[in-house]
């Protein structure tokens, strides 16, 4: 069928977007990157940044802010999308995170706050970008309802609530005074199904881990945790249990909670998504971190 | 027609457990609508959009337990479920001093995605629904049963229909707390029409419902009986949430236009052009336009990314640009709302900024407009500065010179006097840019109508606007792009196109100077054409007065026709008095800036009346002409001109000499 006799999809409108924003952050930007963390988010972003300069491979690089905690199985997904998309990969480990061996295990928030907040800064600093891609979305809980698809943030990285600009239509002000930059959300108005339904009409390659399998596990106050490999330290008596697992979202493989499945395929993982009511990021330790007002403080140290 | 008798929501539920790609294909198949709630915490508005998220399952369990526990806790319906907690985010905001923002929710059904914009309705919030509503295919405006059309309903329903919302429903809201009395309902719709109507809105939906209780949002009410939904509606605000046409429909049926947003050049043999088309539809072949330029070519490609997005691989030794082409992915046509990526089959210039239009019926190009601007920041519009507009992928200086037309009282509609715009304020104001730019109304054109205002010192986004129309009027002729350019032209004369400028006062000497060195110029074989004022006041100008707007409008006409002279490649001598320094900066600005040579016959008033050749100053003198530069009418003089001959302290001739020295020196 084509489009002239029937409605753009909302997938079709939601896809176009992002296409428009991406490509306008890139004619406007002096210097864009595009954070990439190797979940399916970033999986979808990436995708459309190909389709958005094809056929020339987008003109910016993918950054991961890396915290050397993810699964194995995301750091070979990352290496390979980078040199199929033709993009450059820039990984960045804060080093003194590295120097003061910060892990997961033994420093709880810390862990996320050097490798992944400071890194983050650290490595925009360092290579000078003025514009970050990111792949957050308005559904994802209360506080990201309100966030601009352009989001400012000072010099230090600092996200003021107050200071933000009203965006009208679908017309964007990228313009920032030396210093400061911009975080951009092109997939702002996707929900979790969308994000799913792109993935699977796209065939866009993502990480195994989403997909049932089974895989070595302990449980720990209530969470799953998958043992990826032999840093995970076991308790006095602790044993790994194979269990059918999968993950709902990817971080740092100590701290991302696993939910017992057996969907196999994508459509059976949508199919459980759909009929599992529990919200996305529950599965994430950083949400419980500071009470209910754990991301909004997050954002204002400079957090995605 | 849906089944009104079975819950869609559950028959969606079922299908995900039973055929889960059947459930994936319908959700692939869904369309999208975005719209806004409009209506105070007060009006059931949260009530509402919690209901419409809780029935399409939007709320997670985890988000349902708090919820419950919150109902029990603070909540105000007893033991039962206060939907309003769920989106609840802006009380808390309001006690903690936060911006209190637009807040966007998302909820589907089997038909559509839904989009909503939950804003404020205060009136210290206008900017902030305005900027909810921007996006918006429909309004849902909230009337309390018990209070009837409120001021905050007019405001609400103002700002909307301002902003281009074509479908407006109006959900009668706690119909349970009057007893679903029909009277009440039939009495507020009555009420709002007559004011609908007033304001210019065409049509809209009456719905009587309950967020509350549920009645009419899914499932038709038995509460409601003697309620009659015209045939082409939904009966119930989901149902016709579903199936009202969107926007992008009626944008589809406009003419061709894609603002280019990026130029695409990956090697040789490949230049696009993309851009989010914002009208109408293009297939490969059509003959399209570029503005401002006016250039013509025609698609030779439309290349969109397949869904592996592969980049093309050229294994070819002797690839063109046709070879090319073929391995590249895309699409015979593309509609409203598609990106794309744009080749013609000529090599024609265009970048950011550009307008890629249908070629019969291209947009318009202009730099002064009436606007209708809604002022969005702390600090007031200030009259005269520049500030940046964003328009499409256009980005040029701007200002508005005068204060607004007026301002609209946002509650009563009246409009009244203002020296500038504070914040949240409404007001229609002309706007005048540094360069052309690509138009269209807002009204007809939502992408190439609407635009920001940006401060050049802090880079906020301070106002929002949307143009009515040009206010100046040549600029509706587009242009017609020459093959032999304005250089060709001069080349073949063998000169350098220039516009030699006289101004000065009547009886100054201009005619006569200029006279001579038209003359001087002719013997040394130079192209040249003299625009005398009176003789252009005979022909071209004669439907002109001296009014102060006839004689910037002389000028104007008098500088356009020297700035085409110039493009022939021609020497052009005008001499007109012209006495405002503002038009002779705005000819100078017409011509590349080595080409305008403004010559000031420097003549003293005193000497200027005592020669009176033409006995002008004597019928000035008396009163018998009015508007007489010198007299009861103002000369500026030029500041910095490039020639000034002192009449007094020369002879004519020997001013000739000087002008063509100057001229041809510098030429």
């Amino acid at each position: 069928m084509t489009t002239s006799s029937r409605q753009l999809t909302h997938l079709e409108r939601l896809e176009a977007e992002a296409i428009h924003i991406i490509r306008e952050v890139v004619s406007e930007a002096e210097k864009p990157v595009m954070l990439y963390s190797v979940g399916k988010d970033s999986a979808v972003m990436l995708h459309l940044a190909r389709k958005a300069f094809y056929p020339s491979p987008p003109p910016f690089p993918l950054l991961h802010v890396d915290t050397t905690w993810k699964f194995r199985e995301m750091y070979k997904l990352r290496d390979r999308m980078a040199q199929e998309s033709g993009m450059d990969l820039l990984v960045y480990h804060n080093p003194e995170a590295a120097e003061k061996g910060i892990n997961p295990f033994d420093h709880g928030a810390l862990h996320t706050d050097m490798w992944k907040t400071e890194g983050l800064k650290q490595a925009l600093d360092k290579y000078g970008f003025d514009a970050a891609f990111g792949g957050a979305r308005r559904d994802e809980e209360k506080s990201r309802a309100k966030e601009r698809i352009f989001s400012f943030r000072t010099a230090s990285h600092g996200w003021d609530p107050k200071n933000q600009r009203p965006e009208l239509w679908n017309l964007y002000n990228a313009r920032k005074n030396k210093g400061e930059s911009i975080r951009v959300f092109p997939i702002s108005n996707w929900t979790e199904l969308d994000v799913w339904q792109y993935i699977h009409l796209n065939d866009i390659p993502i990480v195994p881990l989403y997909f049932a399998a089974e895989r070595p596990t302990v449980e720990r106050d209530g969470m799953l945790l998958m043992v990826d490999d032999e840093r995970f330290p076991l308790k006095p008596g602790e044993v790994p249990v194979m269990r059918s697992i999968r993950f709902r979202t990817l971080g740092c493989y100590p701290l991302t909670g696993a939910v017992e499945s057996a969907a196999k395929t994508l459509p059976e993982v949508i199919q459980e998504t759909l009929l599992t009511t529990t919200s996305e990021r529950q599965g994430r330790a950083i949400d419980k971190d500071a009470g209910g007002a754990g991301m909004e403080v997050k954002k204002q140290q400079g957090y995605f | 027609m849906t089944d009104t008798t079975t819950d869609p929501v559950y028959v969606t539920d079922a299908l995900i457990a039973e055929d889960i790609d059947a459930y994936l294909d319908q959700h692939q198949h869904k369309t999208m609508l975005r719209f806004i709630t409009c209506g105070s915490v007060d009006d059931g508005k949260s009530t509402l959009i919690g209901r419409l998220l809780y029935d399409s399952k939007m709320i997670f369990e985890d988000q349902l337990d708090a919820l419950h526990a919150d109902s029990k806790k603070v909540g105000t319906q007893g033991q039962e479920i206060d939907f309003a907690l769920l989106v609840d985010g802006l009380a808390a905001e309001r006690e903690q001093g936060i911006t209190i923002d637009v807040a966007y929710r998302f909820f589907g059904t089997e038909k559509r995605k839904f989009i909503v914009a939950d804003c404020p309705g205060h009136e210290q919030y206008t900017r902030n629904m305005f900027t909810g509503a921007s996006t918006a295919d429909l309004a849902v405006i909230l009337i309390d049963a018990r209070k009837g059309v409120l001021v905050q309903t007019r405001r609400h329903s103002y700002l909307c229909h301002l902003i281009g919302i074509r479908n407006i429903v109006l959900a009668v809201n706690k119909m349970d707390l009057v007893d679903y009395s029909q009277e009440v309902f039939d009495k507020i719709v009555a009420d709002y029409a007559e004011f609908a109507e007033s304001i210019g809105i065409e049509s809209f939906v009456a719905l009587p419902i309950s967020g509350f209780k549920g009645d009419n949002i899914t499932t038709i009410s038995e509460n409601t009986p003697w309620y009659q939904a015209p045939q082409y509606y939904g009966r119930t605000l989901v149902d016709h949430l579903e199936t009202v046409e969107l926007d992008t429909t009626f944008a589809r049926a406009k003419p061709f236009r894609m603002p280019v947003q990026w130029v695409n050049r990956p090697n040789l043999y490949f230049r696009g052009f993309s851009g989010l088309i914002a009208t109408g539809s293009i297939k490969v072949g059509d003959a399209v336009r570029v503005l401002p330029s006016g250039k013509t070519s025609t698609v030779a490609k439309i290349a969109v990314a397949d869904n592996k997005a592969h980049l093309p691989a050229i294994s070819d030794t002797d690839i063109t640009t046709e070879k090319y082409l073929e391995l590249v992915s895309g699409k015979d046509e593309a509609v409203a709302g598609e990106s794309v990526t744009i080749c013609f089959a000529d090599e024609v210039d265009c970048s950011r900024g550009d307008v890629i239009s249908i070629a019969d019926t291209p947009p318009q190009v202009a730099d002064q407009f009436e606007a209708t601007v809604v002022w969005m920041n702390d600090e007031p519009l200030h009259v005269g500065r520049a500030y940046w507009l964003k328009l499409g992928t256009q980005m040029v200086s701007a200002t508005i010179q005068h204060a607004p037309k007026y301002a609209v009282n946002v509650n009563t509609m009246e409009h009244v006097a203002v020296k500038t715009l504070e914040l949240n304020a409404i007001g229609v104001v002309t706007i005048t840019t540094d360069k052309p730019i690509v138009f269209e109304p807002y009204a007809e054109n939502h992408t190439l109508g609407g635009l920001i205002l940006i401060d050049k010192m802090t880079n906020s986004t301070v106002g929002a606007g949307m143009l009515s129309f040009s206010l100046r009027r040549a600029q509706n002729v587009h242009w017609q792009a020459l093959d032999i350019s304005r250089e060709a032209h001069a080349g073949l004369k063998n000169q350098k196109p220039a516009v030699l400028w006289f101004t000065g006062l009547s009886g100054s000497g201009k005619s006569t100077i200029a006279n001579l060195v038209e003359k001087k110029l002719h013997r040394m074989n130079r192209h040249t054409f003299l625009l005398d004022g009176d003789n252009v006041r005979h022909g071209l100008n004669k439907d002109l007065g001296f009014t102060e707007a006839d004689r910037i409008e002389n000028i104007r006409r008098v500088g356009e026709v020297a700035k085409l002279m110039a493009d022939a490649g021609l020497i052009v001598i005008t001499a007109f008095i012209s006495p405002f320094r503002a038009d002779r900066e705005m000819v100078r600005s017409m011509l590349p800036s080595a080409e305008f040579f403004e010559v000031f016959i420097d003549t003293p008033l005193a000497v200027a009346e005592e020669r009176d050749v033409k006995g002008l100053y004597k019928k000035a003198r008396s009163g018998e002409l009015k508007n007489f530069t010198g007299i009861d009418s103002p000369y500026e003089a030029p500041i910095n001109p490039e020639v000034r001959i002192d009449t007094t302290g020369m002879t004519p001739d020997q001013a000739a000499t000087l002008i063509v020295d100057t001229l041809l020196g510098d030429a």
